[in-house]
């Protein structure tokens, strides 16, 4: 495994905005991404959760290359991002938006719009585009007509295929799916997670699924990396994740999923109301105002990574500074 | 009192006029509401989920036809109510929370202006007394220093603070029935959770009747005494919570609730189960079971199916041909 090259890394990957605070009243840093290290290897399927404001989309846009990072390296296939150019990039990496009412472009039609990478790139004859866009839209389950159609004319199911089959038209390695299904009703959402794990052993696709739907990732991710204010706070196995949360945040997290059981109520997360504000993140461990668990030494020092074999957690709980945790309420 | 009746609602249907002949989303749906009693009222886009609420407020588009047997709201008959005579009745006895409080809140005014309007507007014109109410219920629904609150304007929020803010204006003139449709969608999980708390306990502590509409069956398991299934504009299945979901008898229920994840239960990578095709339209005269087309027991009986559903014994009721007895048994 380890010896293995990921199909995509990024090594203490930052990203800073520099935020007016108004007029005249200066600029501040934003540091929407700061300092992750992740892996995705080959042929798996990478989970990120976290709630929304904590960077999983500025890391997304990182990993398209359509953001730069303030400091750190993105590498495809251990190669780093610098030696590419936007078109290499976006050769081996394709994303798959939230919203597919407003990801595809009204005027066009869907021939057109899943045509676009091959013309772009100019991997094929003109002649051969129309066969090619036939075989994508068989690949994804739309009937070759809706080739003619325009996306008004599409359900939202119809839709995120669409742009599935977009994605997929340049044979990409790594594909970014970014809440993929969290606009969609039920029943499409269970089409959509079949066609993307059909496709996945098909085609050996490599995905990174963004959520903070935590049943989706469970069913889809092989790993889990769990970010909160620009941190990956936890990252493991999706197995030793679920049945071993160690974070307090994660442990949150898992507590917020409904399942429908009707024998449950309502969980209480603890979490109070405010999620901090990214532009002045709390001292210490930047989760330890909502922290069900938080220590004196929280508020002072930023937690360390502790690495117990491939599961990873940044808490004090789990830190060489406390030998023995104290259970989480 | 807990355990009266506030709202009562018999064969209630939505018609409008489109160029193509009459849309019928809504097609003859019946239910009731006891105060401190929560119905869930779930089912796909397009169900007419929606439309039932806003057809219940008074608030349907003018080309709308609204028509029931029977329309009761506190003992009172709101059929053929005036504009008028609505309004007074919206914000007071009933009012509404929506999907997306970036939209329902109006950009321009504070949060106090807009919380206290409703006040001056239904009860009494007196700021100081709308003022103290609205600090006393933005405490209430968990907001800090509720006071300095009231200055700010809308995009000074987070989400979850702007759906706050929405249910204790929902609740200024203290109702005795809510209508939320789809609260906690635009919300992240964590929020999620937390405002379907605080409903549930500001429910109980001001004893009114609750109409959550949502698509998200883990939601309606969580906080529903009743459950009504729509699809095609129609209650398919309906009864208590927990029979609903421990013994789905309807086709498209058991369908759904095969659609979801549950970490625990499903298999990591097999695949879901999936409801295939689509929703039909509804559109001109329709007949039978409307989910005929995508169900996998469908029989020639059921493009004659009539309204009546099959009763059980504990209130629990469904539209379909085949018997209970089957209905936990796979296809052949």
């Amino acid at each position: 495994m380890l010896k293995m090259t990921p199909a995509l890394e990024t090594d203490d990957v930052t990203c800073v905005f520099q935020v007016s605070q108004g007029f005249m009243k200066g600029i501040k840093p934003l540091r929407a991404v700061n300092g992750v290290s992740l892996k995705i290897p080959k042929g798996q399927v990478v989970g990120l959760v976290g709630e929304s404001g904590c960077g999983k989309s500025t890391l997304a846009n990182i990993l398209l290359g359509l953001q730069k990072p303030t400091t750190g390296d993105v590498r495809y296939n251990g190669e780093s991002a610098a030696s590419f150019n936007r078109k290499d990039v976006a050769r081996r990496i394709q994303p798959i938006f939230q919203d597919p009412y407003s990801s595809l472009n009204p005027t066009k039609t869907i021939a057109s719009i899943v045509s676009l990478p091959l013309r772009i790139h100019q991997t094929c004859a003109p002649e051969e585009i129309d066969g090619k866009v036939h075989d994508i839209l068989d690949l994804v389950g739309l009937p070759r007509r809706v080739a003619q159609s325009y996306p008004s004319q599409l359900s939202g199911g119809q839709r995120q295929r669409v742009a599935i089959a977009r994605a997929l038209i340049m044979k990409p390695e790594v594909v970014i799916c970014d809440e993929p299904t969290s606009a969609l009703d039920v029943s499409v959402q269970s089409q959509i997670l079949n066609l993307l794990q059909d496709l996945k052993a098909e085609l050996g696709l490599t995905y990174l699924l963004i959520s903070h739907n935590l049943a989706v990732v469970e069913h889809m991710a092989d790993r889990v990396a769990v970010m909160y204010l620009g941190r990956i706070v936890e990252e493991a196995d999706s197995e030793t994740l679920f049945a071993d949360p160690r974070h307090p945040y994660t442990k949150a997290l898992l507590d917020s999923v409904l399942t429908p059981d009707p024998r449950l109520g309502v969980p209480d997360t603890h979490l109070g109301a405010v999620f901090p504000n990214p532009i002045d993140p709390p001292s210490g461990c930047s989760f330890h105002p909502r922290c069900v668990s938080c220590m004196d030494i929280c508020s002072r020092t930023a937690p360390k990574q502790d690495v117990d074999g491939p599961h990873m957690t940044e808490c004090h709980l789990f830190g060489a500074e406390v030998k023995t945790p104290e259970p989480a309420i | 009192m807990s355990g009266d009746l506030i709202l009562d609602v018999q064969n209630l249907k939505v018609d409008i006029p489109v160029s193509a002949g009459m849309l019928h989303p809504v097609r003859g749906i019946s239910f009731s509401v006891k105060r401190g009693e929560t119905l869930c009222i779930v089912g796909e886009s397009g169900c007419g989920k929606s439309l039932t609420s806003l057809s219940l407020m008074g608030l349907l588009p003018k080309t709308a036809i609204r028509t029931a047997d029977r329309l009761d709201f506190l003992g009172q008959d709101i059929r053929n109510l005036r504009e008028r005579e609505m309004a007074a009745l919206r914000g007071v006895n009933m009012s509404m929370i929506f999907q997306e409080p970036m939209t329902s809140l109006n950009p321009a005014y504070t949060i106090g202006n807009q919380l206290e309007e409703v006040y001056l507007r239904h009860i009494e014109r007196d700021r100081r007394k709308a003022r103290d109410r609205a600090i006393f219920l933005l405490e209430k629904v968990g907001i800090s220093s509720a006071a300095s609150r009231l200055g700010q304007y809308p995009h000074q929020l987070s989400g979850g603070l702007r759906q706050r803010v929405m249910i204790a204006m929902a609740l200024m003139c203290g109702p005795d029935l809510i209508i939320a449709d789809e609260p906690t969608t635009a919300l992240d999980v964590t929020i999620q959770a937390q405002i379907l708390h605080l409903l549930a306990e500001l429910q109980r502590e001001f004893d009114m009747g609750l109409i959550l509409i949502t698509h998200d069956l883990g939601i309606v398991a969580r906080v529903a005494d009743k459950v009504q299934v729509m699809y095609a504009g129609k209650t398919v299945e309906e009864g208590p919570c927990e029979a609903v979901f421990d013994r789905p008898l309807h086709p498209y229920t058991s369908g759904l609730l095969k659609c979801i994840p549950v970490p625990g239960k499903t298999q990591r990578g097999a695949p879901l189960g999936s409801v295939p095709g689509i929703v039909p339209n509804l559109v001109g005269d329709l007949q039978g079971c409307m989910f005929r087309n995508r169900c996998e027991f469908a029989m020639a009986g059921c493009a004659t199916l009539g309204d009546e559903p099959t009763r059980m014994d504990d209130g629990h009721a469904y539209t379909c041909l085949r018997p209970p007895e089957m209905a936990l048994e796979p296809a052949e």
